[in-house]
């Protein structure tokens, strides 16, 4: 068969050669899209900082082989503001500090916005913590993380899939 | 990462036949497999992609009470079905006390049980493994074995087997139905792992192309839903793997015990249902005297395999405090940290 993979990225739907099976969905994003944005930290599913939101569920993109997610729905950091409109998540990033050198930060707003949207957490912080435990921060901001989920949470239908998309 | 032919079947059949070729894996989530190809430890030839494969992502309620989970259901969607929550606690509570929300969202029902030996010599190309080359010997036998098998390990391998959801499936006694090219066929997940031995490099049931299609939880597994927990004791409060965890299932009645379910994690190549101990507590009130009896008694073969005698008194101990807590009731919300010795639940008791 053919190596090619249909996707809809932020919106937009295309279809992509692939020239190599081994290609994950991070590094089509990052290598042929110029969709930087999701970060190879570990590449191993351990640091969350390549966190995207597929088919609406966060997920590791190191770990996703691009051809596998043929039909997939994909959404990246690159798609969640409108214009010079912010996403909710990321206004209170960065009104609570939720990040230093910003590196994980795009993984951690992918997560933070999956996290509202599968609507297990609530406004529970020990609950948030735990949710985002795929996500580290070297330079531990946690605590403003924590304070940014939380409040967003507070804030009925910020997050939705369609105001998002 | 080595290369190899990516093929994608559309039915269970074609799967099974594409997977029989010499060097085929199959391909679901790949959360596991994936970590594995990269660090080199695994190199396929062919990755047959079972993701696309209809049918098989339903968790379905038989007409006879049992419950039919298909292999490509994804953990977080098992643990957070409502009516699958609530029926079997105990395995919910387990899942989301493993991984991440990220893999939980992609691993699936049947990669979970296929996940590969927890042992950091065993994920190092360069270290002598019994797993990926029979016969070279066992580097963790000598090297950093803190967290290795207390139970079942042999001198060819003393890793552990990583899951959480299966311990809790086995306590249960969930079975996996299986396909083949010759046909389906179902065995008991407590029979699916192997134990080292002297071959540690085969460590399922599997035969060569065959696939998990589904796990089943019996009707009886539902009998234990107001005692039901899962605890795991890791070296940090999320995202780590077992140090020792433990499920633990009652029925009791009337204050006394009328049937119990107890299985490890975390001790062993495969989760470990402790039989001798569920016997002792029948007919036991309660409380925490039998549990500690119950506690010695699953761990009276256990042996350290290293620098790690600690985990046999940390698994009595994990075995009663879990017994504790299931006698104590199931929580009506899952708590906070699920499966954690942090986790706050009023109204119970805490310490065996």
């Amino acid at each position: 068969m053919s190596l090619s993979t249909t996707l809809t990225i932020n919106g937009v739907t295309r279809t992509i050669e692939l020239d190599d099976p081994r290609v994950t969905l991070l590094d089509l994003l990052r290598e042929q899209l110029d969709l930087t944005g999701a970060k190879k930290g570990c590449d191993r599913g351990q640091c969350g900082a390549c966190t995207i939101i597929v088919d609406g569920r966060r997920i590791n993109s190191c770990l996703a082989l691009a051809v596998s997610y043929d039909g997939a729905d994909v959404l990246t950091i690159e798609g969640v503001a409108q214009g010079n409109l912010l996403h909710p998540v990321q206004e209170a990033f960065i009104k609570h500090d939720g990040l230093q050198c910003g590196f994980c930060t795009p993984g951690q707003i992918m997560s933070a916005i999956g996290l509202i949207q599968e609507g297990q957490a609530g406004d529970d912080p020990e609950r948030v913590r735990e949710a985002m435990s795929g996500n580290l921060c070297r330079c531990g901001a946690y605590p403003g993380i924590t304070e940014a989920v939380l409040e967003v949470q507070k804030t009925p239908g910020t997050a939705s899939r369609k105001e998002v998309a | 990462m080595k290369n190899f032919e990516y093929v994608r079947p559309t039915t269970v059949r074609e799967a099974a036949s594409a997977a029989t070729k010499p060097g085929a894996i199959y391909l679901a989530a790949g959360t596991n497999l994936l970590d594995l190809m990269k660090a080199g430890v695994t190199k396929p030839n062919r990755l047959v992609d079972i993701t696309h494969l209809p049918g098989l992502d339903q968790i379905e309620d038989l007409a006879d009470g049992s419950v039919r989970i298909g292999a490509l259901v994804r953990n977080a969607d098992l643990a957070h079905d409502r009516n699958f929550a609530r029926r079997f606690p105990a395995v919910a509570e387990a899942l989301l006390s493993g991984a991440s929300a990220q893999l939980r969202n992609a691993a699936t029902v049947g990669g979970n049980l296929l996940q590969r030996a927890r042992c950091a010599y065993f994920y190092d190309p360069a270290s002598a493994c019994n797993k990926h080359n029979p016969g070279s010997g066992c580097d963790a036998r000598g090297g950093d074995n803190r967290l290795h098998a207390i139970l079942g390990w042999s001198a060819s391998c003393i890793a552990t087997h990583p899951s959480d959801f299966c311990v809790a499936l086995v306590a249960l006694d969930a079975v996996v139905e299986i396909e083949g090219k010759t046909g389906r066929r179902e065995i008991p997940l407590e029979a699916f792992h192997r134990l080292p031995g002297d071959t540690p490099d085969c460590e399922t049931v599997l035969e060569r192309g065959e696939m998990i299609v589904g796990v089943r939880l019996p009707v009886e597994a539902a009998l234990f839903a107001a005692h039901a927990r899962y605890l795991k004791v890791r070296d940090r409060t999320s995202y780590a793997f077992a140090i020792v965890s433990a499920a633990a299932a009652l029925r009791i009645e009337e204050g006394v015990i009328a049937q119990a379910r107890i299985a490890m994690g975390g001790v062993a190549l495969k989760p470990w249902r402790a039989r001798e101990a569920e016997q002792i507590l029948i007919g036991a009130e309660a409380n925490t005297a039998p549990f500690a009896s119950a506690a010695t008694a699953a761990l009276a073969s256990a042996k350290p395999s290293g620098d790690n005698a600690f985990k046999i008194e940390l698994a009595r101990r994990v075995v009663a405090r879990a017994l504790a807590l299931a006698a104590g009731g199931t929580p009506e919300r899952m708590p906070a940290l699920p499966g954690s010795p942090f986790a706050a639940v009023s109204g119970i008791l805490t310490h065996a």
